[in-house]
């Protein structure tokens, strides 16, 4: 009984998860301005990042939760400096 | 005992995420500790002022308000967009509200409820005027928006922190 | 499907709920994202994906991970919490980008003067300088008036 549940609502978690870094994907690519490309690469890496965690649900390892937080570091990091690079134009000053 | 735990609140929360990330052990603790110790007086070189806190229930109360709105407002937004705007009649638009909090621990804080609260995103903030631009996404009225920040959220804050 | 067979349904049915409200919030965050608009409009989509998106299943882990550790009784209760590190990490980090990211494209609607951007706070400090055009670059001979707010 469980099982069922649990694995349908894996399932569902992993598509709709999969199905977001999709149309975040087409923000990548699409634009049309610089500044909606830096948002779809942040809702990008925020998706992916919740997917690792699922995906650790599933396989039921602890090891996706620190590859989760690795995506998630990055992704701010990436985010900042894109941003700080429309203001400036340059990301060190 | 300054000289050595300059952020005594930083100390404290550092140690419980070595704790949180690794697992609780004598060891862990010890280590944590000085870990989080070494990088708060390395925090109070670059920062020296410690951030005042007035009252903690305040900051209590603020966090359960916030946990509220933010589920309220995940759903209104949510529905929003399923619903295509109620079906093109829903319109965003820019609000300017004057701030009187100044210190920079407090508006950090603001800037995070309100950025966390899905339909209000802080755009922009000058220091000067202390006027904040807000970017909202299901404009009703002006004024609320004024009162509501000013009376949910700011009231708070300034009962919590100095200045 | 291993250790997912013995799992009671007291916990099934929680984790089950907290995954598919997250994935849906989640999921629905980035359709904003991809059908708004007006930029502005598309700052607000993804903030539906990190606060209650990244909670619930960051709270499903939590609960199932918990559960994984322990030993039957309440002596062996070993909470797994360190899925909230990453939720603080996102409630700290997710302003600052959000900020930054709506402090840039306003910076660069107002040097290209596009209308309905509250460019009333006029700022001596705000640099006009060549920099900011150049970062412009590829994206700006698609610069079109449907990108203006309050068009919708």
């Amino acid at each position: 009984m469980s099982a069922v549940i649990m694995s349908f609502a894996l399932t569902y978690a992993q598509i709709a998860l999969a199905l977001a870094a999709c149309l975040a994907g087409y923000r990548l690519l699409y634009g049309p301005r610089a500044q909606d490309r830096v948002l779809g690469l942040d809702t990008f890496y925020a998706t992916a990042m919740l997917l690792f965690v699922v995906t650790g649900i599933r396989v039921g390892s602890p090891f996706f939760f620190e590859a989760a937080m690795v995506i998630g570091v990055l992704a701010f990091v990436a985010t900042v400096s894109l941003a700080k690079f429309l203001i400036r134009g340059e990301v060190i000053e | 005992m300054s000289r050595i735990f300059p952020h005594p609140l930083l100390t404290l929360a550092l140690t419980l995420l070595w704790l949180l990330l690794t697992s609780f052990s004598l060891g862990h603790l010890i280590l944590g500790f000085a870990v989080a110790t070494v990088a708060s007086r390395a925090l109070s070189a670059i920062e020296p002022d410690r951030v005042p806190i007035r009252a903690v229930w305040p900051l209590v109360k603020l966090f359960f308000i916030v946990g509220g709105d933010i589920i309220r407002s995940n759903l209104a937004v949510a529905w929003l967009i399923l619903t295509r705007g109620r079906h093109g009649k829903r319109r965003s638009g820019f609000v300017e509200i004057p701030l009187r909090l100044r210190a920079p621990a407090p508006l950090a804080l603001l800037a995070i409820i309100i950025t966390a609260t899905p339909g209000t995103a802080w755009i922009e903030y000058d220091a000067e005027t202390g006027v904040l631009l807000l970017h909202v996404f299901d404009m009703i009225e002006t004024d609320d928006w004024v009162t509501l920040i000013g009376t949910r959220y700011e009231n708070l804050l300034m009962e919590a922190f100095v200045g | 499907m291993s250790y997912l067979d013995t799992l009671p349904p007291w916990i099934a049915i929680p984790v089950a709920f907290f995954l598919i409200l997250g994935s849906t919030l989640t999921l629905l965050g980035a359709f904003g994202l991809a059908r708004l608009r007006d930029f502005y409009d598309r700052l607000h989509a993804p903030t539906l994906g990190t606060s209650w998106g990244a909670a619930g299943i960051l709270l499903a882990s939590m609960i199932l991970m918990s559960w994984n550790e322990s030993e039957p009784g309440w002596s062996g209760l070993r909470p797994v919490l360190h899925e909230l590190v990453i939720g603080i990490f996102l409630m700290i980090t997710t302003p600052v980008t959000l900020m930054l990211l709506g402090r840039a494209a306003l910076h660069r609607d107002r040097i290209e003067g596009t209308p309905g951007i509250p460019g009333a706070v006029e700022r001596a400090d705000v640099p006009h300088r060549p920099t900011g055009e150049e970062a412009d670059g590829e994206a700006a001979p698609e610069i079109d008036i449907s990108d203006a707010p309050g068009e919708n």
